[in-house]
């Protein structure tokens, strides 16, 4: 053991700089397709909706891998896994508000305003 | 200077409150000034304030919990008075804003400064020791943790003095809880209680999600765990996972009220429903966290009385963990009657059903571990058995509310007040009742008398049963929740039988104070020498009682189910290591202390709009955070040589106790025992 | 000799679990937090459309100021994995030039996201103004507010390492921290895309 602290005995990250300009790189992509697409109306509506949900979904999934280095490797699995299930039950509850609530506001009006 | 807080805030004029604050005001300056005559503040500054250790911990949320506990009864036994007082052609003796107060603090009280500390305070004491741990993972949050929730509890006693408390109920449903409907302070201390002892409790989940997962023994893998570390790990993943709704929407409540804003007003956009809906985000699993860990309780106790090893080891995990996951799915039947279609409704009706399911799978556990066993009736055991009865009726009425049609016409009826209470006494409070009883000697070395713990156990089951079964009736006859005052004549008596059955229920409590003071003056008749006083199975009864600061002088090594009884079939159990080691313990802190306090102030401060002062709170705390993190030494060591000390006094007392053993079989055992078939191990 | 040797370094893996147990712990935090702002963002969602006459998202929102914010808060995210690289190697001297550089992107984006909330209250459009407007700026605020707090927990570690150095400790706090910065430039992707991008579209 050398002075330099063990940053993986820590859980923290076995980061490179390859890895993180990697990342880093997929991230400005990512970010530019969804601004390009709105910003200069490049297409129409709901194809534009679609494709910044799919890009932001991808650029999540790209910081964690790359930046919080999230992957099923021994030492990184339990924080996976509780990651994992906190989108699970973030899913029921998000998505069962909004799709309760769409019903709601279209039997009801209550929405728009 | 100091915000809308004057002289006025003093409710001089009713005599009702003025008397509780001259009680409370008596009660404060006896503790202040015992301490102060018998010289014991360094003591209780030393060892208890700035304790970071988890057996204190526990025990001093125990004790916020029955502290609370006495005035959440006596808000009750005040509401049944009244109901009984006021029907038609008579008014009570309360007006109806008072009564609001009682039955919004009554829920609060019961929800999160009864129910909750009780079952942080019983993982504390239990967790640690049952999975071979010195002590929690993050002492010192555990501490910061205790502290906001007293600072959030003592919010709630400053509100009978000082203004009022709300009277928007416990659910504080908006918009009657905005600035338009309810200008006063009563809903801004409701917030800032839940909010601060909220985030306490968010905190505990973390705290305790980490020390199950990364601090149990060697050996001891997630499917040797005692059910009730079982149940305290999933009830934190749904502390963890739950709280922060209510944190979101008592945050978005408080922007509302404070700065105009329009989340959950009537106008300008707002949506009172988003409020409710968040709500019961955090609600339904708050359901859930506050039983779970008295069903972890009912299973030791039961594996324990029956003297045999629980049935179904593998379904009661299974069974907690679908519990809690279908927890998340189901709290829109708290609101079926809102305005959203019937697919929606029908959806979370039959997921709500579906809990029932491994619920049922429970009770059928624990009656197949009793099965033709040599059951002892102690009263842990009695708590349980009362728990099976009663609780199976609750859960039934739970089944039939699930269904939309008739929840449309029991809802927000005494129906819905009898069911719940149905669940939360025979589950959470017997449950809690139980883990006392049964962990008691356990904390202080002696066991709490049996016979006033029977006279208790019978005063709670009888005055529960009165005083909630005429409320099911009350119900179907169409009485609404929360009546100050009603005009329907035939209400009047089965309200009469109800405040009867409070009154039993005192007699259950005032049997539970003189079983304490009874048991402290005969401590040495009741002492528990072993540390072992029922036949426990799992490790924390391997400890002395009280346990040493570090619990263990070695840690145990665990090879199955039961670890601890395992060792005493082995002949392990009492073995002594051939030598001892230094011991790293956590540091006593004031950090903690201090951060409570801070707290209190910043949500006193914010209550009557004295922003200096919650600012200067805000940046204390910000401080405390700042200097606790860049404090690198926080361990002391206990040496060998004391370890060694403390542990020769244990094994004296051991070797004390076996002398006895037949003083105590033939004085505890043999009168109490039900003898089974012979055919049960043991 | 070799008993020493063993026991320095079960010394050591003490030490190092210790980290990876608070650095699960930080972990749950995180998970909780998670929750926090799935709430607010199911609160904007469903009020998004609630402008109670008010203005909408498009009449609002400025594309090229938010597109500039979020390339601080990337780039911030890129010199904090320098930070944690210069952290092994060992370079003290790098690690608080890097964390001085990740605060001033962190700085720029609270600057940028001030001037913003600033010049809407001076419109009239505050959070007052409509549903809409609270849950906007709730949202974009609490992560700010995340945001703020990163940035005293940077300068604090600045402070840490340059009388420490890099010990044990020090090291494993700025690996939660790290965590911690990288998390918020997540939440910052669903806020750009959901409030920024999607509101271009309501």
């Amino acid at each position: 053991m050398s002075h330099s602290p063990d940053t993986d005995a820590q859980g923290g990250s076995e980061a490179t700089l390859g890895s993180y300009s990697v990342g880093f790189i997929l991230a400005i992509i990512l970010t530019a397709i969804p601004f390009a697409v709105v910003g200069f109306g490049l297409l129409p509506r709901p194809e534009a909706l679609i494709t910044v949900g799919v890009t932001a979904v991808i650029q999540i999934l790209v910081h964690l891998y790359f930046f919080l280095h999230l992957d099923v490797s021994r030492e990184h699995l339990a924080n996976t896994m509780t990651g994992v299930f906190t989108a699970l039950i973030m899913a029921v509850l998000v998505g069962g508000t909004i799709w309760l609530f769409y019903s709601l506001n279209y039997r009801t009006m209550m929405g728009g305003g | 200077m100091l915000g809308r807080l004057s002289l006025q805030a003093i409710p001089y004029d009713n005599v009702i409150i003025m008397s509780a604050v001259a009680l409370m005001a008596i009660t404060g300056a006896v503790v202040v000034g015992a301490t102060t005559y018998y010289g014991q503040w360094g003591y209780l500054y030393r060892e208890w304030l700035t304790s970071v250790d988890h057996t204190k911990i526990g025990i001093m949320y125990i004790i916020l919990a029955f502290v609370f506990l006495l005035r959440g009864f006596v808000d009750a036994a005040m509401m049944r008075a009244q109901q009984a007082t006021a029907g038609p052609g008579q008014s009570g003796y309360l007006s109806s804003e008072h009564f609001a107060e009682l039955f919004t603090g009554h829920g609060t009280m019961m929800i999160l400064f009864v129910a909750m500390p009780l079952i942080i305070g019983m993982i504390n004491l239990a967790v640690p020791p049952q999975i071979g741990a010195r002590d929690v993972a993050f002492p010192f949050l555990n501490s910061v943790s205790l502290w906001l929730t007293y600072a959030g509890g003592m919010l709630i006693m400053v509100s009978m003095a000082l203004g009022q408390f709300g009277t928007a109920g416990w659910t504080g449903y908006t918009p009657f809880s905005e600035q338009a409907f309810t200008p006063s302070t009563g809903v801004d201390y409701w917030i800032w209680a839940i909010q601060i002892s909220g985030i306490g409790t968010t905190l505990t989940g973390v705290n305790f999600l980490v020390t199950i997962l990364r601090e149990r023994a060697p050996g001891m893998t997630l499917m040797r765990m005692p059910i009730f570390t079982w149940s305290a790990l999933i009830t934190m993943v749904l502390v963890v996972l739950a709280f922060p709704a209510l944190t979101v929407a008592l945050g978005m409540l408080s922007l509302d009220r404070f700065f105009d804003f329009h989340f959950f007003t009537g106008d300008m956009g707002g949506n009172q429903m988003m409020y409710i809906n968040m709500f019961w985000i955090w609600g339904h699993p708050e359901v859930y966290i506050v039983i779970l860990p008295a069903f972890g309780v009912f299973s030791e106790v039961t594996a324990t009385f029956c003297n045999k090893r629980l049935f179904g080891y593998k379904t009661m995990v299974y069974a907690l963990a679908v519990i809690a996951f279908m927890s998340f799915g189901v709290w829109v039947h708290h609101f079926f009657t809102m305005g959203q279609d019937a697919l929606r409704n029908s959806i979370f009706a039959i997921a709500t059903m579906i809990i029932g399911i491994p619920t049922g799978v429970k009770i059928y556990n624990w009656m197949a571990t009793m099965f033709r066993a040599r059951i002892e009736f102690k009263q842990p055991m009695l708590w349980t058995l009362g728990f099976i009865l009663l609780f199976t009726i609750g859960g039934m009425t739970g089944v039939m509310l699930a269904i939309p049609g008739i929840d449309y016409k029991a809802h927000n009826s005494e129906f819905l007040v009898a069911h719940f209470h149905n669940v939360l006494i025979p589950g959470t409070i017997f449950g809690m009742f139980a883990g006392y009883t049964y962990w008691f000697p356990k904390a202080f070395g002696f066991r709490l008398d049996e016979k006033w713990g029977r006279h208790a156990f019978w005063g709670w089951s009888i005055g529960f049963t009165v005083a909630f079964m005429p409320l099911y009736v009350l119900g179907a006859m169409g009485m609404p929740r929360r009546m100050a005052s009603y005009s329907n004549p035939e209400w009047t008596p089965l309200l009469w039988v109800a405040a009867l059955g409070a009154v039993i229920v005192m007699y259950g409590i005032v049997c539970q104070i003189i079983q304490l003071i009874s048991s402290i003056r005969n401590r040495h008749r009741l002492a528990d020498l072993t540390g072992d006083p029922w036949g426990g199975r799992t490790l924390e009864w391997a400890m002395s009682s009280p346990p040493a600061e570090y619990n263990f002088p070695v840690i145990p090594r665990v090879h199955g189910i039961d670890a601890f009884m395992d060792m005493k079939e082995n002949g392990t159990a009492y073995q002594r290591p051939a030598e001892y080691g230094d011991i790293h313990m956590p540091q006593n802190t004031a950090a903690g202390l201090i951060l409570g306090i801070a707290a209190f102030v910043f949500g006193f401060g914010l209550i009557w709009y004295i922003w200096w002062l919650a600012i200067l709170a805000g940046l204390v705390m910000m401080g405390a955070v700042i200097w606790r993190s860049c404090t690198d030494d926080v361990e002391f060591t206990i040496p060998a040589d004391e370890v060694k000390h403390i542990e020769d006094e244990r094994f004296r007392k051991i070797a004390l106790a076996s002398q006895q053993t037949d003083v105590i079989d033939s004085e505890s055992r043999g009168r109490v025992n039900i003898d089974g078939e012979p055919l049960s191990p043991g | 000799m070799a008993t020493t040797d063993a026991a320095a370094h079960d010394g050591i893996r003490a030490e190092a679990s210790q980290g990876t147990v608070v650095n699960f712990g930080f972990w749950l935090y995180l998970m909780s937090d998670v929750i926090i702002f799935s709430m607010l963002f199911v609160a904007f969602v469903n009020l998004s459309t609630n402008y109670a006459q008010g203005p909408t998202g498009q009449e609002l929102f400025e594309l090229p100021l938010v597109f500039i914010e979020t390339m601080a808060l990337l780039i911030s995210s890129l010199t904090y994995g320098l930070v944690m690289i210069c952290l092994r190697q060992g370079n003290t001297k790098w690690v608080q030039g890097w964390l001085l550089i990740t605060f001033l992107l962190g700085v720029g984006f609270v600057g940028l996201e001030l001037y913003e909330f600033l010049h809407l209250a001076f419109e009239g459009y505050g959070p007052q103004r409509s549903a809409f407007l609270s849950s906007f700026f709730t949202l974009v605020g609490t992560h700010g507010t995340h945001v703020t707090f990163g940035l005293i927990w940077i300068l604090v570690m600045v402070g840490q390492v340059a009388y420490k150095g890099l010990t044990p400790a020090v090291a494993s706090r700025l690996t939660r921290l790290s965590l911690f910065w990288h998390f918020l430039d997540i939440v910052w992707i669903a806020v750009f895309s959901t409030v920024y991008l999607g509101g271009m579209y309501r």
